[in-house]
């Protein structure tokens, strides 16, 4: 078999997939008005952006719902994961099964369930409903990534630490949370990423009174080009790259 | 030999990334032969198997099966089948798909395939597990099922590489019989890839002992263990007391060693022999004898360990000049001073002619890859 | 071995273990079960104009979804979803394949180049993609000053447009697990057909596909669904003829606020994630493997 073609086809789909991203970039420094053609270099549209004082409010409430729904999730996903990992109880296939099922189901089934279910019960649409249907939708992603982790982990250790002295709570923090430690990192910064990337939940349940990013620019690329989105787009890409370098550092320095 | 060849390797040659696996290797393998590729992990024998089967082509050299040359050929179209190291066998498969996979690609007719494989299922007798999925079957079982998918093309040839060595130790007795058997009733010729030797000494009518790409010996198991060919096989090959020998008094037919000051007369060996030359001495623990403190021969020492194996005692004896020995002794029921206390003196001797000598040679042999096995 | 594992942690006792289960519990229940079976009911609802739904129970919303206006929206939606997850495959199977036989070092680093794009916003990717097709964009402009082509194609607001962007933003959900079992067939195993008299192309069929059945499966499924929810490639790229299933539902939902009928679409679709599940768990109980979660 030669051995030049599979690299060349690999080679291939990459810059298929990194060709948009490049163009993005590029022409976020573009001079020219109409987003087309390259005019030289400069800031501009990074200056309209930081001017455009909408657009950075949806920037703060996309954040900070960002920074909330992961926190909350992996809260709450990691002691699920505690559960399932330590636990033998009633119902625990089926808790399994329903996180399995809202991994899997169309994010828009989840949305228009939640958004009929905010209505009914009569909760103001904006940041709570936001969050609820955040945490929903990252909590599975924090349950695995949690769970990998501990399936890793030598049950001996607690019971060496106990032997060695330490009670509950010593062996908590000075075993337990050492070692999934980086698996709850991991866990936050990818419920930050899907929260600050959702879309379709999001259409549903947000109201006027809390703009989020995502649909700020989704009303702007509807209609045309508007340069300060390729500003927007690097800007996003940047900061998720340093998280996603950051959550695979630390998965592989614990790894050592 | 007085079988004719089936398979003859003549100056057989691969490298990889420009280290030399195998080195210009001659070989032939007779018809209807049991023969074992033994050495240790590294020196080639996985290789070797590879090159047969078709998975590598050879940098130089030929293979020739049955008077063909089949160097060049792809793996489907050689009349030779694998027994691979962890089976292989397809997962999705049951055990008679697997089975009949060979047939099936040689498009055989179905009624033809169903026999043939029920056939080789009752031989294997698994003739019950047909409609099982490997991961339903004990290793053994899987173990059976990879013979059987092997040899229903009833190859001229059948490859197996390390096939008990997933097996635990009963297992892998039972099924060294159960080899052995199959390959006497199929007639077909094997050849089998180990680093135990004492599975390739109790199977094989011919053992290959391979070292960094070389051939060291073939022979007997018999030769192999008794008339180890250099040191490397003595070690390799059973355990092994060497003694630092010199020639002296250089006769026809008989010769006499000092080994440390005590004089003993044996047979001249097959090299080339001069007086004053160094040699060394081989025995086997077996060949040790262990004589009471006060016997007017034999190396004084004292005993360090004794471990009781059951049908044999073996003993680890301390000699004055700081040499270790290691002797294996059956017991003898009317000797009721026949066990040691540790520290107690002794003195070691072997039984006349039991002993084989090797020109003494630069320890060049790989001690580190020798023991990793 | 449980008893053991109960040893294990013998501080984090009952209270803690209760707490935990209710509140995973409460919160799966409260906003998972309870807002699913919501949509099953108002699935069978009437629509009002007031409260959204209301009395009498009936199955009209079934029967519009068989309406040739619709039928129409939806077998287009599952063309265009097909044909994405089809060119997903296509392009995806070849290159896990290609990638599972990459030196492990650089593996973890091309997997690392394949998620980025996974964690940078989808709307953006797509904007950029609008940014390459529109009729004055690079694509036209390139091809134009290379002299292939005179004047600029339309690509735009086109059904392939569509697919271009669904392939785009969802061809390595395809390729992951696909690179899992591919990563996972045992090289000796295509050795062992090829021993038996297989041919190349006899093995592919009789070992390698049935083997990475499992993950085609799970590629389809993460693929196909997405394909006819994800309603901004569409409205940002096809225009308004070629719309998806989830278009409709959106619609639907907060526009038409015709909720019944967007729930028994969005059933639909439910129901078409439930199939595929059941064969993905299917295929790989014919490996003898457990389930995932």
């Amino acid at each position: 078999m030669t051995r030049w073609l599979p690299q060349a086809y690999l080679s291939l789909v990459y810059l298929a997939l990194y060709i948009p991203i490049a163009v993005l970039v590029v022409f976020s420094f573009n001079d020219g008005r109409t987003g087309y053609r390259w005019g030289g270099f400069s800031l501009r549209w990074y200056e309209a952006l930081f001017n455009n004082s909408a657009m950075m409010q949806a920037l703060w409430n996309s954040l900070w719902l960002a920074v909330s729904a992961a926190t909350l999730s992996t809260l709450i996903g990691s002691l699920t994961a505690l559960a399932l990992h330590r636990y033998r109880f009633r119902g625990k296939r089926a808790l399994r099964g329903m996180l399995f099922v809202v991994m899997m189901s169309p994010e828009i089934v989840l949305a228009i369930s939640l958004l009929a279910l905010f209505l009914l019960v009569g909760i103001e649409l904006g940041y709570v409903s936001l969050l609820l249907a955040h945490v929903t939708f990252c909590l599975p992603f924090v349950v695995i990534t949690v769970m990998a982790r501990l399936s890793g982990f030598d049950d001996r250790l607690p019971e060496a630490a106990r032997d060695l002295g330490a009670t509950d709570f010593i062996m908590t923090r000075t075993v337990l949370l050492p070692v999934i430690m980086p698996a709850l990192l991991a866990g936050w910064l990818l419920g930050f990423t899907l929260s600050l990337d959702d879309v379709v939940v999001s259409t549903f349940v947000s109201g006027p009174g809390y703009e989020i990013l995502p649909l700020r620019i989704y009303s702007m690329v509807r209609v045309g080009l508007k340069p300060e989105v390729n500003a927007l787009g690097t800007l996003l890409l940047v900061f998720s790259l340093l998280m996603l370098l950051m959550s695979q550092w630390i998965l592989a320095r614990s790894k050592r | 030999m007085t079988q004719k060849t089936l398979l003859s390797l003549r100056n057989l040659g691969k490298s990889f990334s420009g280290k030399n696996v195998l080195d210009s290797l001659d070989l032939d393998i007779g018809d209807g032969e049991f023969i074992t590729l033994l050495g240790p992990s590294g020196c080639g024998k996985t290789t070797l198997l590879r090159l047969l089967a078709g998975f590598e082509i050879p940098d130089s050299g030929n293979i020739e099966l049955a008077g063909s040359d089949i160097t060049h050929l792809p793996p489907e179209q050689r009349p030779l089948n694998t027994v691979f190291q962890n089976y292989a066998l397809f997962p999705h498969m049951s055990v008679y798909d697997n089975v009949a996979y060979g047939l099936k690609m040689e498009k055989r007719p179905k009624e033809e395939i169903r026999q043939r494989v029920d056939d080789v299922l009752a031989m294997v007798q698994l003739g019950d597990f047909a409609g099982r999925k490997p991961h339903q079957l004990s290793g053994g079982q899987q173990q059976r099922v990879a013979i059987a998918r092997a040899v229903i093309k009833r190859p001229k040839l059948l490859l197996l590489d390390e096939p008990l060595s997933a097996l635990d130790f009963k297992l892998r007795r039972t099924m060294q019989i159960e080899l052995k058997r199959l390959q006497r009733e199929l007639g077909i010729t094997f050849v089998f890839v180990t680093h135990d030797q004492e599975e390739a000494l109790s199977m094989s009518d011919r053992v290959v002992v391979l070292m960094n790409g070389q051939i060291q010996q073939k022979g007997t198991p018999r030769e192999i263990y008794e008339r180890p060919a250099n040191l490397f096989t003595a070690r390799f090959v059973g355990e092994t007391n060497l003694f630092p020998g010199t020639l002296e008094q250089v006769g026809d037919q008989q010769i006499t060693v000092n080994v440390s000051g005590y004089r003993r007369s044996m047979p001249c060996p097959r090299f080339p022999v001069s007086n004053g030359q160094s040699v060394h001495v081989l025995l086997r623990p077996e060949d040790i004898r262990v004589l009471e403190p006060d016997a007017d021969h034999g190396f004084p020492g004292k005993v360090v360990e004794r471990n009781y194996k059951g049908s044999t005692l073996d003993s680890v004896i301390h000699l004055e000049d700081g040499t270790e020995v290691l002797a294996s002794e059956f017991f003898d029921e009317e000797d009721p001073t026949f066990d040691y206390q540790l520290g107690e003196p002794v003195r070691v001797s072997w039984v006349d002619g039991w002993e084989w000598l090797l020109p003494k040679e630069p320890d060049a042999v790989d001690e580190t890859q020798a023991a990793d096995v | 071995m449980m008893k053991h594992r109960r040893r294990m942690f013998r501080g984090l006792r009952q209270p803690f273990r209760t707490g935990v289960l209710v509140l995973v519990w409460g919160w799966l229940l409260a906003l998972v079960l309870v807002p699913n079976l919501l949509v099953i009911a108002a699935s069978f609802l009437t629509r009002d104009p007031g409260t959204f739904i209301s009395l009498p129970v009936t199955l009209e919303n079934y029967r519009s979804l068989m309406d040739p206006l619709y039928l129409e929206v939806f077998l287009h939606s599952l063309y265009m979803a097909s044909v994405t997850t089809l060119v997903c495959l296509l392009i995806g199977y070849p290159f896990a394949w290609a990638l599972s036989r990459v030196g492990k070092e650089r593996q973890l680093l091309l997997i690392f180049l394949l998620i980025v794009p996974f964690w940078t916003n989808s709307l953006v990717r797509t904007y950029a993609l609008k940014l390459l097709m529109a009729t004055n964009g690079l694509i036209n402009n390139g091809l134009m000053a290379l002299g292939v082509i005179d004047e600029p194609m339309r690509m735009l607001y086109t059904e392939g447009a569509v697919i271009v962007g669904l392939v785009y933003l969802l061809l390595p959900f395809m390729i992951l697990p696909l690179y899992s079992v591919f990563d996972d067939l045992r090289q000796e195993l295509l050795l062992a057909s090829h021993d038996l008299g297989a041919g190349r192309f006899s093995t592919f069929i009789h070992v390698v596909v049935p083997l990475t059945l499992p993950g085609i499966l799970a590629g389809v499924m993460l693929v196909l669904l997405p394909a006819m929810g994800l309603f901004f490639v569409p409205d940002i790229l096809g225009g308004s003829r070629n719309l998806l299933v989830g278009n409709v539902i959106k619609n639907q939902f907060l526009d038409a606020r015709d909720w019944p009928f967007g729930a028994a679409a969005a059933i639909l679709l439910t129901l078409a994630m439930a199939l595929l599940l059941f064969t993905h768990r299917l295929s790989q109980r014919r490996l003898g493997e457990g389930g995932d979660l």
